[in-house]
């Protein structure tokens, strides 16, 4: 099976978010650069089906030459290569232009399933993974938990949680699937992984190698534009709640919160 | 020019879903401030004559594809239908919900329809005749103020349990239109295959109106039941924090944060949880926050409209018994 996944690289989910002055991104100064978690899950999965059917994976990020670092650890991991994408043009893409650009990466390769995180955890907007399918005209099934593909290797089965209930889902390959949380246990890269992983190859791609026009991509391209980047919303300092013994606290709790919060 | 604001509700087995009377609510604010219609765009199967209820909470019209290949919900079948109805339609504002369909959905279209789109929004107004929505990002860390440029539709999706519902006006009623759309096999590329339902019947976290979340401080999964009984008591659910689940105390679709869901009950009361940064980033956006936890520097306090410096173990049960006699 010839395998793709799109990795991104965000700050790491301790990270204290700081707004930059400008009021429109945010300080990158001190932030630690991770492989978007959800991504792991595509990575695992990814090797898994390498494991039992032979094949390759190929790892495909975007962005600046930091990005190298999410590549190489998906590399260290099992994949076999990577494709960086990476171009001055690509400043401030939305995610609808980062789709793009992955998309025609996707398109110069052979591919049967294709696997992104079901959301960057920085924008949080779970648009990159969808966007592609459509772009590519393939069938996307999302936030999948259980993958199984058919011994012919022709179709995928996938359970995607919805509220309430699991759908079971079925698509012929290619395919593209965004993974979450309880689809598989990430391997951590072992020491000689990390050793191979230096000598894999990693291709880097500008957008003009792709045939793409850079005038299509970067700030005045987006399609939602920022117009500032706000704190989050300051809560009162709340009140501890007063009592001697766990009953006197409890009972004072449930006190405020029907007669003060009105909640009960 | 691009006129209107169109809402696509979302129904299952029959009933339409708490956050479509949301979206609905919302988008009618919306076609007030633009001066505007509003349309709300039902797809589904035998779904026609519950569709016009839709209109007491501010539809001037709705439209109505039915197919049974709409029933269930799928992102293929509901791309086809609404991408062309929208091209026909033309509507300025394109309003979903932000639930797990209505996401992969709203990103579908923002790719088919090549269009700007803004996910699980908390806030939305009309500037200058244009969309401008904030949206939480990093988890709730920082908030974005975002509008939309070259960009018809503007697709937005709202965050369930934040948009207040329009008081039902009877005496309000909308225009049913029979949509005209074609829908081939050849574009629903997924098939459902089985649906499995959740026997439980317990809430989805992210529609709950009151959560009791456990953490690190449960000590194990069996301790869970006192939650449980506050939490139905309450009429809410369970959640958990990642600790709770990495420790396979609690399912993964429990698990409230930057990694699990994010959540905004009317009530959070937080058991045992220190309240990690990540955690924090998954219920910033609840009303009201309620900490119990033995460690008085615990950085949940901070958060906590109340705070409870104990041990769970005596005050969540006391809590029950106390909230027994108010209820």
């Amino acid at each position: 099976m010839k395998i793709i996944v799109c990795i991104k690289q965000v700050p790491d989910t301790e990270t204290q978010i700081k707004i930059a002055s400008d009021g429109k991104s945010i300080e990158t100064g001190d932030i630690k650069w991770i492989m978007n978690p959800y991504d792991e899950f595509g990575v695992e999965e990814a090797l898994r089906l390498k494991e039992k059917f032979g094949g390759e994976v190929t790892v495909i990020g975007l962005g600046p030459k930091r990005v190298t670092d999410a590549l190489r650890t998906a590399l260290a991991m099992g994949a076999d290569k990577a494709v960086l994408i990476t171009d001055d043009a690509l400043e401030d893409t939305d995610s609808l232009g980062v789709a793009k650009a992955l998309a025609a990466a996707i398109k110069e390769l052979e591919y049967d399933l294709i696997f992104t995180g079901q959301r960057g955890v920085d924008d949080d907007l779970g648009i990159v993974g969808t966007a592609i399918a459509e772009f590519l005209d393939i069938p996307n099934i999302s936030l999948v938990t259980k993958l199984t593909v058919s011994d012919d290797q022709a179709s995928v089965q996938a359970e995607r949680p919805v509220e309430g209930q699991t759908l079971v889902l079925e698509a012929q390959l290619p395919a593209l699937i965004t993974t979450q949380k309880g689809l598989n246990e990430p391997r951590y890269a072992s020491l000689p992984g990390i050793m191979k992983a230096k000598k894999k190859p990693l291709e880097e791609k500008s957008l003009a190698d792709l045939g793409l026009d850079p005038a299509n991509f970067g700030a005045e391209a987006r399609k939602t534009q920022i117009i500032e980047l706000l704190p989050p919303p300051e809560r009162e300092a709340g009140k501890i709640v007063e009592g001697e013994t766990p009953q006197e606290k409890a009972a004072n709790l449930a006190k405020l919160l029907h007669e003060e919060a009105k909640v009960i | 020019m691009s006129q209107g604001v169109w809402t696509i509700a979302e129904q299952r087995d029959g009933a339409f879903r708490k956050i479509t009377y949301e979206i609905v609510s919302e988008g009618r604010r919306l076609a007030d401030a633009l001066g505007q219609e509003l349309t709300v765009v039902v797809l589904g199967s035998n779904i026609k004559e519950k569709a016009a209820e839709l209109g007491h909470y501010g539809a001037d019209k709705i439209m109505v594809a039915e197919d049974p290949r709409l029933d269930p919900c799928t992102t293929d079948a509901y791309t086809a239908v609404i991408s062309g109805l929208v091209k026909e339609g033309d509507p300025s504002i394109l309003l979903l919900g932000a639930s797990v369909d209505g996401k992969d959905i709203a990103a579908r279209l923002s790719a088919c329809l090549d269009a700007g789109m803004a996910q699980d929004c908390t806030e939305f107004s009309i500037e200058d005749g244009k969309l401008v929505v904030i949206r939480p990002i990093y988890a709730g860390k920082a908030y974005a103020k975002l509008t939309f440029a070259n960009s018809s539709p503007q697709i937005a999706t709202a965050r369930p349990n934040v948009m207040s519902i329009n008081e039902p006006d009877t005496s309000r009623s909308a225009e049913i239109i029979d949509a005209s759309f074609t829908l081939d096999d050849s574009m629903i590329k997924t098939k459902v295959v089985e649906v499995i339902k959740d026997e439980s019947g317990k809430i989805d976290l992210t529609e709950a109106d009151k959560i009791v979340s456990g953490g690190r401080g449960m000590k194990g999964p069996d301790e869970f039941g006192i939650l449980e009984e506050l939490a139905s008591l309450l009429g809410g659910t369970v959640g958990a924090s990642r600790a709770a689940v990495d420790a396979g105390w609690r399912p993964q679709t429990d698990q409230v944060g930057q990694t699990g869901k994010v959540v905004s009950p009317t009530l959070y009361i937080a058991c045992g949880i220190s309240g990690a940064i990540q955690h924090l980033a998954g219920m910033s956006t609840s009303k009201v926050i309620v900490a119990i936890n033995k460690d008085p520097e615990a950085p949940i306090f901070q958060k906590a409209d109340y705070g409870v410096v104990g041990d769970l173990f005596d005050v969540v049960p006391a809590l029950t018994e106390e909230v027994k006699k108010i209820l």
